[in-house]
């Protein structure tokens, strides 16, 4: 098997965490699992929020469990795709909206 | 990144492929992770929970396999059907199949197959066991048959004629999603069909024609919640076609036939065995289909559920046959389980009556 940092099949093993430290490991996983359920925003919301953050945390393992979680919950791949871009909007945003500063701090140090 | 795959217009039989012989597939799902001790064998996880022998409960449901030739060639689908298959009960065998629902302390006929519709003795067939004034009768059919030929064009009022109860599956209330599991044009011959159904008075609120939905998921995937799936179906299908209907129960799909055999080639195949035992629900155990359940086949044989019968693993009882068939010392059995079963019991639990659990 190749060498790399991330195993797909790790991704299973991710409550083992709770091994190494059980009282922290199970509060977030109920924690977690809370989070999750039906509340003021359906669970399906909440799955699109997810995979969108993925995203923007860069987490693979994360974009895999949502992908598939989308996918149980009917979730289409145009959904899927546009909150993708809502997270991609936000994360260039705000690279952009820095750009403010450069041009005060330009305009700051130009005569 | 486009998905390419194109899909196979032939049953897994015709095709010769390995899988086609079911101790191939029963060697995969007692091999591998299994036996390798990373996963449980299923006969020990329901020890664990004191189920194993399972054992018969009440028999409810008499599901009857009229044929295994279908006019689709869906990619999950666990039977292998096709439109090559031949395999299809004879007059003879619905014969003894009447006699037997004449008899059966079951409240329920389930006629499956391939397309049930397709049988040329089919509607003999239902004029004769509807006769018998059974409870609940079901049968299975895949809405594109109704569409496929003029001949199948008044099925929605055959069924209406005999107060059949119909149970269609529906993949998903978009087209790319249904056709990419069932085949291309399958969504639209299914609206249509629905909306015939729905005409003649299937699927109407408080209507006492019972027109049900059944969703599969189509990939890797285990199904979300019975309920919140019902809820989008309902609202997509009344939005976009005027559809109604009264229930979309979930099945999960099991690792056997033409589904496992798209797992191991899509490298999904462990991933969901994992799933699948991750998901593994006590409380679907207690009322898992086969508990309730005899499966006929096309020859007559009996099954503990429509999944064995794919498997020919016949029931484990001196009754095997139709022909010698007693309710009472086929109650007295042990049902036959392998890893295939953790499909039944995962999450909500499945059946092809839905969730259990």
């Amino acid at each position: 098997m190749a060498n790399t940092y991330y195993d797909p099949a790790d991704l299973r093993k991710f409550g083992d965490i709770t091994e190494w430290s059980e009282e922290l490991g199970t509060k977030f996983f109920e924690y977690y699992g809370k989070v999750f359920e039906e509340g003021a925003l359906s669970a399906r919301e909440k799955s699109l929020i997810a995979l969108a953050v993925s995203h923007v945390v860069k987490c693979p393992y994360c974009i895999d469990a949502y992908t598939k979680d989308g996918l149980q919950r009917g979730i289409t791949k145009e959904e899927m795709m546009e909150a993708v871009h809502a997270a991609a909007a936000i994360e260039s945003g705000a690279s952009l909206v820095h750009g403010v500063q450069m041009m005060n701090k330009y305009n700051k140090l130009s005569m | 990144m486009h998905n390419v795959k194109t899909m196979a217009t032939k049953s897994l039989k015709a095709r010769h492929k390995a899988l086609s012989d079911t101790s191939n597939q029963l060697e995969i799902l007692e091999s591998g992770m299994f036996e390798d001790g990373e996963l449980p064998y299923f006969r020990d996880k329901i020890a664990n929970i004191g189920h194993f022998p399972l054992r018969p409960k009440k028999l409810e449901i008499l599901q009857i396999n009229v044929g295994y030739m279908c006019n689709q060639v869906c990619e999950h689908c666990h039977v292998d059907a096709g439109p090559d298959r031949k395999e299809i009960m004879t007059r003879e065998t619905m014969e003894l199949c009447l006699d037997v629902i004449r008899n059966t302390g079951a409240h329920t006929l389930d006629l499956t197959g391939g397309a049930p519709e397709m049988n040329p003795n089919f509607r003999w067939f239902v004029e004769e066991a509807a006769k018998v004034g059974i409870k609940d009768f079901i049968v299975r059919s895949n809405l594109t048959i109704i569409r496929a030929n003029k001949k199948y064009h008044d099925l929605p009022e055959f069924f209406k004629k005999h107060n059949v109860h119909v149970v269609s599956s529906m993949p998903h209330y978009t087209r790319g999603k249904t056709d990419k599991q069932r085949g291309e044009g399958v969504f639209d011959k299914s609206i249509n069909a629905l909306q015939a159904l729905n005409k003649v008075g299937y699927g109407i609120k408080d209507s006492p024609l019972r027109l049900d939905l059944v969703y599969n998921p189509s990939g890797a995937f285990l199904p979300a919640d019975q309920q919140a799936m019902e809820r989008d179906f309902k609202k997509a299908l009344m939005e976009d076609f005027g559809i109604t209907f009264h229930n979309l129960f979930a099945i999960t799909n099991l690792p056997i036939s033409r589904f496992l055999d798209y797992l191991i080639a899509s490298e999904n195949y462990e991933d969901y065995m994992y799933a699948l035992v991750e998901a593994f629900n006590p409380a679907a155990v207690e009322n898992v289909m086969c508990t309730n359940t005899i499966s006929v086949s096309w020859d007559g044989w009996l099954y503990d559920c429509d999944f064995n019968q794919m498997l020919d693993l016949k029931v484990a009882s001196r009754v095997k046959h139709i022909r010698d068939y007693n309710e009472d010392v086929l109650a007295d059995r042990n049902i036959i389980i392998s890893q295939h079963c953790y499909g039944c019991t995962a999450g909500a639990g499945s059946s092809c009556q839905g969730s259990v659990a």
